[in-house]
């Protein structure tokens, strides 16, 4: 038993921003909207962060800007994807690529660089519980923020009259419009929302669970989040599971190299992937082919309104 | 003067000289409409004379390019839909403004912003229920809006437009979807609605309910306002030649004639929709030489799936489909296809043509695989195509910009004429045509009729699948009525049917005397008998 | 009376618009890039200038730039026949890394004298390891209708680890002195280079792939079908086209020659495998294709331009001290201004007399 509870706790901090990501990007795609690009978002948001923090000295001053540059890149995305009805899914590949490129080439003075970053903060009582105690609560701020996160975005969703919209403007956006609201607004805003929480996603990895920054330092975590939304089957609770479940496996192939064990450290870090690939099958195995069941029906179509 | 003045405030809604055009044509050209307290004024014309978009002006989806709008005297102008439904004006379009996989409290509710931050689901659906129970409209407020019934969901798109405190309601086409049962029900909804001092448009083209339903009528006819007339004044006739400016179309002429062998055979076919759900069942049916076989029924009792696996787009889960005596269940379209069996789907641009491929590449779509079309067996021989093409092409007279065009450009009309051109043009031996004269204007409905018939006196046989009971009547030599992938009915002479009796047997009520049981099957044909006491 | 904008959806652009808009995007880019510069703290307009005429300005840097263009235009034909299909093949890079590995394992394994044999044999165990790792992706779609987005791109990542693995592990070159790389490949496994420049063989086969890629789309019945598929797969349906056959022979393709580039970069140009043997050419490549609009043509031209800013990219790093990572950024502008201006080749924007009150 003792040897578990240090890994699940690993697995909670290594799902954590996989976990921001795929949050964001379930609104974004519950909204209608794909958003492949949350590598770069991710990147860009751990480099900002980054940056902030070792300027002002201040956490959370990195954690507001990495929310406002993902959201700045996620206008771009935006832009081009509901305005200019582009194909989502190449736009989506542009601002990965465009995030890697930009966050590398901003961030070369910075590489090696470390902060303070974030502390765990046990929780009072609730840390001394056993197993869940060491695991869940004696974690830093945003990993609770996260918890927060979830439970008020699966409220949100299934029981506001705001998530209601947002489901309707996935599935039918041209029912919404028939009822008044913008289909355009409402997907421009969840498409800005979801971008910065995966650029907070990677302030994480900068200002917590590193620490430091270094180039690409998210190793395709953004891409796991784009795999863990089908995985979850846009909801927010399954999405939890899911990325602690892709945290622990990581966080397992640190432990097992570090161990010294005899599996060649390649093929230990092959794991994540090769766990997505799976988890993806075992989901669309399930589902029956010819249906991606549970996606919103308008998810990756343009929508134009019809002239007036 | 002070009595029309007296008379116009006493009106809900006026609209007066509104024009809109939609890429140069103009779809209402200075037209004038208004509706009264407790009246259902329908608005009748033909496909495209201007109905839905007056309409949706009025709903507050369009903006018109001139014109005024009067609610209860007041002007006003509507910059969304949702300006409009606050005036109390909601509408129910052809094509519900629902969203399928949520249910229909939900739907309800979308949009109104007048609730707190937590939906109140429970008040919500006691005050939906109370709706109901009122007017009629039964459903399940929990149900999921697609696996209601059509005839359910329209209910719950009224629904919406009452819980909307909407008095002005305008019905688009409502019965289209409609058994006439349930089209019986639908009225007594409107009458309680109008019995209220709500005022209902009623968009329609056919005339019998027209006249059953109406109080007044306005007839459109090509963007203009033709005339307004009483329902008292008005018969079948001049509302007619209002609507259409002459004649009444003519029924096809339909020389008898003998029905030959069967060609296509349907034995005991169950096959699953793509929601799992069984949509035929059990079902039997024999296409015959020289015959044209309509299926009557209303849209959704698995007509859809049934053609699909006459055609090879559907694999059945069990049954057989005979073509020329052999099981051909399960095997693909291509080989259905050179078999001799041809398909028009419903959905031309869907599954029928590739809209962003030229007129061409669409023609060589359904044959490129035949030597006709290739060159040293698995290069096509592009130059051949376009000779084709252009035969075709003049044959069916479809107006094109030049076969290189994409078919995207092509009016639904001539989308349509060029599907009949690719599909009839080499002799087919059976054709499932599914709402072939959907959304087609007169002539080209006369047209696809007529291609249908021709192609049943050179020996072909037909299945004519379509929503309107008219089109069935008049071109079908045999009718089969199907309810929830059902035979219910086989009628060998459609002349002595009735509109009642179609009705009730689409609606799932079995009449002994068309019952598929005693009908008369090809081998007893021979014999020269039928069942009989 | 107000005038407002409207939206009419196009049916179809004349070349001249084609080319032009293409142009257009370019320019936009360039301009983008600019600004980048000059917000970088460079100059902008030498930058550019740097980048052409270091790249162009040159035999030895045209030749540079052409065999950069030879991984490119084979990855973009690997990639636009999937796109064509709508199939997203993300896993190029990795295609190509597999490609390069079983090269490299035929040569340390089968190993004849003659070059001949070798290229067959390298050619072949390239193209069966790349289209094996994208005929894998293609299974899933096709069977399980698993995201092929997601699998390719996880694949890159696990055949990056794989050769990593064998690299610094049973392959390593124990000459190397602990830098992941084999040991340099024998001179019969060296494809050979043209004139005095780097170009190799590899050109040809690049050659080839256009033309033949070019001959399959327009001319043959599989090529139709492969269209129509991408078109609407629904009417693909109707016309008896095999969709899930055709989802894992595209991918299997697409992969394969995507595997070839691999085995030209090693057994043409570095002689050996070696840990980041490729910049990135796998996910270039989707820009190549993109912005060459699926097109043969388009994309031999597009992988040229690309290949000269690469090169450009580097001389910009030695003259001007700008790091590699900013053609990375560029190539994402280009990408923007390409997705920008499709806007302008499905849409014309009207202004539309608003009705009086």
């Amino acid at each position: 038993m003792d040897i578990l509870t240090p890994i699940l706790a690993a697995a909670v901090r290594s799902g954590t921003p996989i976990l921001y990501a795929t949050l964001g990007e379930i609104l974004t795609e519950k909204a209608g909207i794909m958003n492949l690009g949350l590598e770069g978002l991710m990147l860009m948001g751990a480099l900002s962060g980054f940056w902030a923090t070792m300027t002002t000295g201040s956490l959370w001053a990195g954690v507001a800007l990495a929310f406002a540059v993902g959201v700045m890149l996620s206008a771009i995305h935006a832009f081009l994807c509901i305005t200019l009805k582009a194909n989502q899914v190449v736009c989506g590949l542009a601002i990965a690529m465009f995030g890697a490129g930009a966050s590398s080439m901003l961030g070369r003075s910075m590489v090696g660089e470390t902060v303070k970053g974030f502390s765990p903060l046990a929780l009072p009582f609730l840390s001394r519980l056993p197993v869940l105690g060491p695991v869940l609560f004696d974690q830093d701020i945003l990993v609770y923020a996260s918890f927060v996160l979830v439970g008020f975005l699966t409220w949100y969703i299934y029981r506001t009259r705001w998530g209601l919209n947002l489901r309707a403007v996935g599935e039918a956006p041209r029912v919404v419009d028939a009822m008044g609201l913008s289909a355009v607004k409402l997907r421009y805003f969840y498409t800005l929302l979801g971008g910065g929480l995966a650029a907070v996603g990677g302030a994480y990895m900068s200002l917590a669970y590193n620490k430091m920054w270094g180039e690409l330092m998210t190793a395709g975590r953004g891409w796991i989040a784009v795999a863990l939304v089908i995985f979850s089957i846009w909801n927010p609770l399954r999405a939890t599971l899911g990325a602690y479940l892709f945290g622990g496996v990581g966080a397992l192939q640190l432990r097992m190299q570090a161990a010294g064990s005899r599996i060649p450290a390649p093929l230990l870090l092959m794991l994540p992937y090769l766990l997505t690939i799976a988890v993806l099958f075992v989901i669309s195995a399930k589902k029956g082919k010819g249906m991606l069941q549970g996606a919103p029906a308008g998810l990756g179509q343009p929508y134009s309104r019809e002239e007036r | 003067m002070d009595h029309t003045r007296a008379q116009a405030s006493k009106d809900l809604v006026t609209m007066s000289g509104i024009v809109k055009s939609f890429v140069g044509v103009r779809a209402n050209d200075n037209v004038c409409f208004n509706l009264r307290r407790g009246e259902v004024h329908t608005l009748l014309g033909e496909n495209g004379a201007g109905k839905s978009t007056l309409m949706n002006i009025l709903a507050g989806l369009y903006l018109p390019e001139s014109g005024t709008i009067e609610i209860d005297g007041r002007k006003c102008s509507f910059s969304s839909p949702k300006d409009a439904i606050r005036h109390g004006v909601g509408m129910v379009h052809q094509h519900f403004m629902l969203v399928p996989v949520q249910t229909v409290w939900e739907n309800v509710a979308l949009g109104m912003d007048h609730f707190s931050v937590v939906l109140p689901k429970r008040k919500i659906i006691s005050d939906i229920m109370s709706l109901s129970l009122r007017y009629g409209l039964e459903v399940d407020p929990e149900a999921r809006v697609w696996q209601l019934s059509i005839g359910e969901q329209q209910r719950v798109a009224i629904l919406k437009m009452l819980y909307r405190e909407a008095r002005i309601l305008i019905l688009d086409e409502p019965t289209a979807v409609l058994t006439p049962q349930e089209t019986g029900s639908l009225f007594k909804t409107v009458r309680q609605m109008t019995d209220d001092g709500r005022g209902i448009v009623f968009i329609s083209h056919k005339l019998d309910e027209v006249l059953e339903i109406s109080s007044r009528i306005t007839i459109l006819r090509r963007g203009s306002n033709v005339g307004t007339i009483s329902a008292e004044n008005a018969s079948k006739e001049r509302l007619a030649e209002m609507m259409i400016g002459r004649q009444l179309m003519r029924t096809p002429d339909k020389t008898l004639q003998n029905p030959g062998d069967a060609l296509m055979e349907a034995r005991s076919l169950c096959v699953r929709g793509d929601r799992g759900r069984l949509m035929v069942n059990s079902f039997s049916l024999v296409m015959r030489e020289k015959e044209i076989l309509g299926i009557a029924g209303v849209s959704g009792n698995g007509q859809q799936e049934l053609c699909e696996s006459l055609a090879g787009l559907r694999t059945p889960e069990s049954g057989s489909v005979i073509v020329g005596g052999t099981d051909y269940a399960g095997r693909d379209a291509r080989a259905f296809l050179d078999a001799g069996v041809r398909y028009i789907p419903a959905d031309r641009k869907g599954v029928g043509l590739a809209s962003g491929m030229n007129i061409r590449e669409n023609i060589a779509l359904r044959k490129f695989w035949s030597r006709e079309f290739c060159k040293w067996r698995y290069f096509l021989n592009w130059e051949h195509i376009a000779g084709y093409s252009g035969r075709l092409v003049e044959r069916f007279n479809v107006v094109t910009p030049g076969l290189g065009y994409p078919v995207s450009m092509l009016s639904g009309g001539n989308l349509q004429k060029l599907m009949l051109a690719r599909e009839l043009a080499d002799h087919p031996r059976a054709i499932i045509a599914v709402q072939p004269t959907w959304g087609l204007d007169i002539g080209a409905t006369q047209f696809v009729r007529e291609a249908l018939i021709e192609q049943r006196d050179r020996g072909a046989g037909v299945l004519l699948v379509s929503d309107d009971l008219d089109e069935i009547l008049a071109v079908s030599d045999r009718i089969a009525v199907i309810y929830q992938g059902r035979l219910m009915g086989l009628i060998e002479k459609p002349d002595r049917v009735t509109g009642e009796q179609l009705g009730l047997m689409m609606a799932g009520t079995s009449l002994p005397e068309y019952d598929p049981e005693y009908s008369i099957k090809p081998e007893d044909e021979r014999h020269g008998g039928a069942t009989g006491s | 009376m107000a005038v407002r904008p409207v939206l009419r959806k196009r049916y179809q652009t004349g070349r001249l618009t084609d080319t032009g808009l293409s142009f257009a995007s370019i320019v936009l880019a360039l301009a983008a890039s600019a600004l980048l510069f000059f917000l970088l703290g460079v100059p902008p307009f030498r930058a550019l200038w740097l980048i052409f005429s270091g790249a162009l300005g040159s035999w030895y840097g045209v030749g540079e730039v052409v065999v950069k263009t030879i991984p490119l235009a084979l990855c973009g034909i690997a990639v636009a026949l999937a796109f064509r299909m709508q199939v997203w093949n993300i896993g190029a890079e990795g295609q190509i890394y597999v490609g390069a590995l079983a090269a490299a394992a035929v040569v340390r394994y089968c190993a004849v004298d003659s070059f001949p044999p070798m290229l067959l044999m390298m050619t072949a165990g390239a193209a069966f390891a790349g289209g094996l790792w994208g005929g894998a992706a293609g299974y899933l779609k096709a069977r399980w209708n698993v995201n092929e987005i997601i699998t390719t791109l996880m694949m890159n990542y696990i055949a990056i680890h794989l050769m990593d693995y064998f690299i610094y592990g049973p392959w390593r070159d124990p000459a190397s002195l602990g830098f992941p790389m084999t040991a340099p490949f024998p001179p019969a496994a060296r494809l050979p280079m043209f004139f005095d420049s780097r170009v190799h063989l590899g050109i040809i086969l690049a050659f080839i792939a256009v033309i033949i890629f070019r001959i399959v789309l327009r001319w043959t019945r599989w090529g139709f079908e492969i269209r129509v598929i991408g078109e609407n797969p629904k009417a693909a349906r109707y016309a008896g086209i095999p969709i899930m056959r055709n989802i894992i022979l595209v991918l299997f393709l697409s992969g394969a020659i995507a595997g070839i580039a691999g085995m030209c970069e090693v057994a043409g140009l570095q002689g050996r495998l070696q840990h980041g043997f490729s910049p990135g050419y796998g996910y270039t490549a989707i820009i190549v294709a993109w912005l060459g609009r699926l097109n043969p043509w388009g994309i031999a031209l597009v992988a040229f331009f690309m290949g000269t800013l690469l090169v450009g990219g580097e001389t910009l790093q030695v003259i001007m001290r700008l790091p590699l990572a900013s053609t990375q950024v560029m190539q994402g502008l280009i990408l923007f201004s390409v997705l920008a201006m499709e806007f302008f080749r499905n849409y014309k924007v009207i202004l539309v007399r608003d009705g009086g009150r």
